[in-house]
């Protein structure tokens, strides 16, 4: 389901307009306040809601990780580095919290340079994991993945 | 100059108890404007729902104490310094704007009920106009989203502009008749106040009412750990939040050092 505004906690800043990849989160010319003007197409990548300084603006998820009537919020505090979520049942039943490290890297780092990866080999051809499947995901060699089994560390500064 | 009342010049033409009988016009539009405008949008319906909703999913009930605390800290926060605005120029713009227009108001009262001649309240009543001026054309010309951002003209109205180009005509005419004189420059300031203070059901008059609603609710919701359904960040070096999110200490140490601006850094303008 696409983004709404709660119309009373918007005050028109604009950072969702700034921040929306599909150009859809406008000002609204008599009201001043924010507004997804093509609710069709917006994709629920979240930017906005994430961007909010006034946590204004909201999406309901989708009914496969949550049945119907529930609530999931979020709140990107990049002052912190933290990301939390807040996952809600209709009954108020389930009230699951999340709060994690954001690892978001900065734009335009950390481009994968293809031409000096080796080819796939006929034993990669047949395997049913992709070609060059980052090895931070691949579950098939050893234990889960952790920032620092692979040898990373939190930077200083979020990015966006 | 500045410390003579303008309104005494006027007693030749227009008696004293005819201008108290307009501000008390004025008191009564807005006042009667405001509660058509509570109906008419069901802003009341809509608040005590939200409070209902949000009493339901409470994790803690909040203290008369508390109550008024959050009471308190909406009033200085708020509603005296502005505090929602998360841009600076925004907030100093309307800090300029509301202050100007309530010294304003209230030096206006006290001149035509108080039959003041002259002193400080002339000169308050000029010091108010003006920071309606600069904080109100500040906000026209450079911070309006309309111009600001999505790049229209300044001259271009709409039903949005009522209330800031009523105000602001107010204010300037009201400046320009104390300072030149002539019945012309009177009729328009009287005009633009007669509008603004009878528009405010069409007009965002109503939002020095409402809006201060909506600040003390939000913070309701924060005590009672409802939140709005909005998840809780904390304290990152809280050894039980650390517990609870073993990734925070792991990754980020025990102590977090902070990370920055972030989206803050940039003021949202290039849309």
């Amino acid at each position: 389901m696409p983004t709404f505004v709660y119309m009373t906690r918007c005050d028109g800043c604009g950072h969702c307009v700034d921040i929306c990849p599909s150009d859809i989160m406008h000002i609204d010319p008599t009201l001043r306040r924010a507004y997804n003007i093509e609710p069709n197409m917006c994709w629920e990548c979240y930017s906005c809601v994430k961007a909010c300084p006034h946590n204004a603006i909201d999406v309901r998820g989708y009914a496969d990780f949550a049945p119907l009537g529930h609530s999931v919020r979020v709140i990107r505090d990049e002052e912190k580095g933290v990301i939390a979520w807040r996952i809600k049942s209709r009954n108020g039943e389930t009230d699951l919290n999340l709060l994690a490290p954001i690892t978001t890297k900065p734009w335009g780092k950390f481009i994968p340079q293809l031409k000096d990866v080796s080819g796939p080999t006929q034993e990669m051809r047949n395997s049913q994991l992709l070609y060059n499947e980052p090895k931070y995901i691949r579950m098939d060699d050893g234990d889960i993945h952790t920032l620092a089994s692979n040898g990373l560390e939190m930077k200083e500064g979020v990015y966006y | 100059m500045f410390t003579a009342n303008p309104f005494t010049d006027l007693a030749d033409l227009i008696t004293p108890a005819m201008m108290q009988v307009y501000v008390v016009a004025m008191f009564i539009a807005v006042a009667a404007g405001t509660i058509i405008d509570v109906i008419h949008k069901k802003s009341a319906k809509y608040f005590s729902e939200n409070a209902k909703k949000a009493q339901q999913a409470a994790r803690r009930t909040v203290s008369g104490g508390e109550k008024m605390g959050a009471a308190i800290s909406t009033i200085t926060n708020e509603v005296l310094t502005s505090s929602e605005f998360a841009n600076p120029q925004r907030r100093m713009s309307h800090l300029m704007t509301m202050w100007g227009f309530i010294l304003f108001v209230v030096s206006t009262v006290v001149m035509i009920f108080g039959g003041v001649e002259s002193g400080i309240w002339p000169l308050l009543w000029h010091i108010g106009a003006l920071s309606v001026c600069v904080g109100g054309y500040w906000f026209w010309f450079f911070i309006r989203c309309d111009v600001n951002s999505e790049g229209h003209p300044w001259y271009k109205l709409v039903r949005a502009d009522l209330f800031i180009v009523s105000l602001l005509m107010t204010t300037t005419f009201a400046l320009l008749w104390s300072i030149l004189g002539g019945i012309l420059l009177f009729a328009i300031f009287i005009l633009a106040s007669t509008v603004l203070f009878t528009t405010v059901l069409w007009s965002k008059f109503a939002h020095m009412f409402f809006k201060p609603a909506a600040a003390y609710q939000k913070k309701i919701t924060k005590l009672d750990g409802s939140q709005e359904n909005l998840p809780d960040v904390g304290d990152l070096s809280d050894p039980s939040i650390q517990a609870r999110y073993p990734d925070i200490p792991e990754y980020m140490g025990t102590s977090p050092e902070y990370m920055g601006l972030g989206i803050k850094r940039e003021a949202p303008n290039h849309y």
